[in-house]
């Protein structure tokens, strides 16, 4: 039992490293994170300044050949191991980097296109991909659909070779800086649920798209509202047979879990140095028992995370799969940011609600938690994903399998 | 990188289990609970002869020299058959104290009847019913021989020696070993919690005692740590089996026209489960990993390793008998055998609110921590 590198690994970890020395910033501390340049007096947002950022580290890892590390190099790629792909992780994380534009197309949209797409869309689209040069977005919740996914109603009609898509997607990340998207749709409404959808990809450029961002509960907007009003997408874009498109979907939700990772924000650190700092009758908070028994059990479930995490790597080390432990990733640490940030409030009393560089990050946290719990998959979608993909139990009875879609009660009543 | 065990470790855990599996050692855990006799005698001659109370103990002393790794992969195997035998107090206790010691003396009288399983040794530390700190220590040394009450010592009615920690003057807190048929000791045993696992009161009287250390704080601390991974792995093991044994259940019982592990509530229940299991499992891991490397973070990773091992091990056992139903809270079914089990190592070498003391002051101590 061991945490070593190979000497494969070793040696690709230096060249990794000496690269990364060259082109970018240590960080100083673990928790150092990118600023984007001061915003320019030109009124450019802190958004497309840190866009601007991000596309030309990402532009500078393209051309060296560190993009994508695990796509064929006819795609951008390196054709890297998945080991290598988990070094350049770690390294990369190292650094002080942009980073935050590219995650969907490259870890939803790419593998869909790589099974789907036909070998010139696949070298159209892929390179530009990698590159950061075209942005992705994912295009699947609605109003009325979002754990249930295959509920979806926006419409997808054939006329020749041509498709119109009229309807609204929702929560659609980064589709107000995207320039192409994956949709599924429905095609037809009086075959069951799961067999009526089709999926495509679409210039989000296209006439007849609009896209309105949505205020979260922190104050920022990185989701969108978008409509579609007689959108025409060519017969070609499409991706996967007609009535295919839920198991092209299941594509793309398995490597949504594999994309979504830790929730960021406080953790165990910040809540460890508020307790030692903190005064709390009279004494250091961490002096008292009640949270240091708090703090045993946050620090307990960022360990279990981290070494759940070296299991999975461990595995890729020794060439084998890695098991399903990682599906407990985002369930436990969204839960434990919420409570974490919760607490730190907490132990600052009365002082926690002005907001100050203290505050801060515990409020702000305490406000993102709530969408990471939902976000790539509710706690609950996740807890039937491991009860029934890991443990092997039984789905639901459905009431609506079997049943013409257009037959089914949805949306809300409210 | 391989953080896992290897494959000859898991050959070893996989003959384990099959031993255990054939013997039924979750029945033998009702023979014993319902009967007269203090462990199961027959399964721990059995474990005696495939090599594994010699595990850890060199060549050179009887044993088959080999490390703690083998020692975590069989740790989880008798937790998983909620086995009846006086293995952690013997092996992860005992025999890793003498381990630990440098009196050759005892090293060459004591580990070649430990290896062969001759004698059964254990660990006396609890003192009027709460885990002692250091000043907490009323049992005293003098002149080689000690006086006062250990309390609740698991098979300290099996043992044939014990290591009790008792004050050596100069508040100090000496290491003593005694042999339990000596003069002036008396043995009370208890009615407990779980019979599967025999506990007693020890009265010493001025018995004989030799001296592994008069300054031993610090090793009985280490000791402490060593075998709190060691109970982890146990504990694991036997919330694994709880967890598959509700998921089980779940799927062959049928209620409101559907196996009632097509209900949300029981998959979210057996999720949750699993969850805890696996971050139990992850730290468990790490703490392997410091015990067989004799790390300095092994106080941290201990510590981790059982507060989220008893954790886990309680979670999965209760919800085993609430999965079950009522046939779950029934004698006769075995969910209130993992249910006792998990909370008799939960209070084994120092219940949650201790370890989680632990666990802060080592990470306080080390001040980076993470």
């Amino acid at each position: 039992m061991d945490f070593n590198d190979t000497k494969e690994e070793a040696k690709f970890r230096d060249e990794v490293n000496s690269w990364l020395s060259d082109n970018a910033d240590k960080k100083e501390h673990a928790k150092d994170i990118y600023r984007p340049a001061e915003m320019s007096g030109e009124g450019e947002s802190g958004e497309s300044s840190a866009l601007k950022d991000a596309k030309a580290w990402q532009a500078k890892k393209y051309d060296a050949g560190w993009a994508c590390l695990h796509w064929p190099k006819d795609y951008g790629g390196r054709d890297a191991t998945p080991m290598e792909r988990v070094i350049w992780g770690q390294e990369e994380s190292k650094f002080k980097v942009p980073g935050g534009f590219f995650e969907i197309g490259q870890g939803m949209a790419g593998p869909v296109l790589m099974l789907y797409a036909t070998e010139e869309q696949k070298k159209r689209y892929l390179p530009p991909m990698a590159k950061g040069e075209e942005i992705w977005c994912q295009l699947f919740s609605e109003p009325g659909a979002g754990s249930d996914l295959a509920g979806i109603k926006t419409k997808a009609e054939l006329d020749g070779d041509t498709w119109t898509i009229n309807g609204q997607k929702v929560w659609t990340s980064g589709a107000h800086y995207s320039d192409y998207g994956i949709i599924v749709t429905r095609s037809d409404f009086s075959a069951p649920k799961h067999k009526g959808l089709t999926y495509f990809f679409l210039d989000m450029k296209s006439p007849g798209v609009e896209v309105r961002p949505i205020k979260q509960i922190t104050g920022g907007a990185n989701f969108n509202e978008v409509y579609f009003t007689d959108v025409k997408i060519p017969d070609s874009q499409r991706l996967g047979e007609i009535g295919d498109g839920w198991k092209v979907s299941l594509t793309t939700l398995m490597n949504e879990r594999l994309a979504v990772g830790d929730a960021s924000g406080v953790d165990f650190q910040e809540i460890f140095e508020l307790a030692k700092d903190q005064d709390f009758n009279g004494d250091t908070a961490i002096s008292n028992g009640a949270v240091r028994e708090k703090l045993a059990d946050w620090y307990c479930e960022q360990s279990g995370l981290k070494y759940t995490k070296m299991r999975n790597i461990s595995a890729l080390s020794q060439g084998s799969t890695p098991g399903p432990e990682a599906s407990i990733t985002k369930i436990v640490s969204a839960n434990k940011l919420q409570d974490i940030a919760n607490y730190g409030m907490d132990l600052m009393d009365n002082a926690s609600i002005a907001r100050d560089e203290e505050t801060a990050i515990f409020q702000g946290s305490l406000l993102g938690a709530p969408l990471i719990r939902i976000a790539g998959g509710t706690d609950e979608v996740l807890k039937n994903i491991i009860a029934e993909q890991v443990l092997g139990m039984p789905q639901d009875i459905r009431v609506d399998k079997n049943v013409p879609f257009n037959e089914i009660p949805t949306g809300s009543k409210n | 990188m391989n953080f896992n065990f290897s494959e000859d470790q898991l050959l070893m855990k996989e003959e384990v289990k099959k031993l255990l599996d054939k013997e039924n050692s979750v029945k033998r855990n009702r023979n014993i609970l319902e009967g007269e006799e203090k462990f199961d005698k027959e399964l721990w001659n059995q474990l005696v002869q495939m090599g594994l109370t010699a595990t850890t103990i060199p060549e050179e002393y009887g044993g088959i020299g080999m490390g703690f790794l083998e020692l975590c992969v069989i740790a989880e195997e008798l937790g998983r058959g909620i086995a009846p035998v006086p293995f952690s107090s013997s092996v992860y206790l005992a025999t890793t104290a003498i381990l630990n010691s440098s009196n050759e003396d005892i090293k060459k009288e004591f580990l070649p009847k430990l290896a062969s399983g001759e004698i059964i040794g254990t660990f006396a530390h609890s003192e009027k019913t709460t885990f002692p700190s250091e000043s907490g220590i009323s049992v005293v040394s003098k002149s080689g021989k000690i006086t006062g009450k250990k309390v609740a010592v698991p098979d300290g009615d099996i043992a044939n020696f014990a290591l009790v920690s008792a004050t050596s003057g100069k508040n100090k807190i000496g290491l003593y070993l005694v042999d339990l048929s000596a003069d002036g000791v008396e043995i009370d045993s208890l009615e407990t919690f779980d019979p599967s696992r025999s506990h007693a009161d020890i009265t010493f009287k001025n018995t004989p005692a030799q001296e592994l250390s008069a300054d031993a704080w610090e090793d009985i601390e280490k000791l402490l740590d060593q075998s709190a991974v060691l109970f982890a792995f146990e504990q694991v093991g036997g919330a694994e089996a709880a967890m598959n044994q509700a998921k089980d259940y779940a799927m062959g019982r049928y209620a409101f026209g559907r196996a009632i592990a097509s209900f949300q509530a029981i998959k979210h229940k057996v999720a949750d489960m699993y969850i805890s299991l696996q971050l139990a499992r992850s730290n468990c891991y790490y703490g392997a990993w410091a015990l067989s490397n004799d790390a300095p973070e092994l106080p941290t990773a201990a510590a981790t390793a059982r507060v989220s091992a008893t954790k886990a091990f309680y979670e999965c056992s209760k919800e085993n008998i609430q999965t079950h139903g009522g046939m779950g809270a029934t004698w006769e079914f075995d969910c209130h055998l993992f249910y006792r089990r998990a909370r008799l190592l939960s209070s084994n070498i120092g219940s949650q609110g201790i370890w989680k003391d632990k666990l802060i002051t080592s990470l306080e101590k080390s001040n980076s921590p993470t």
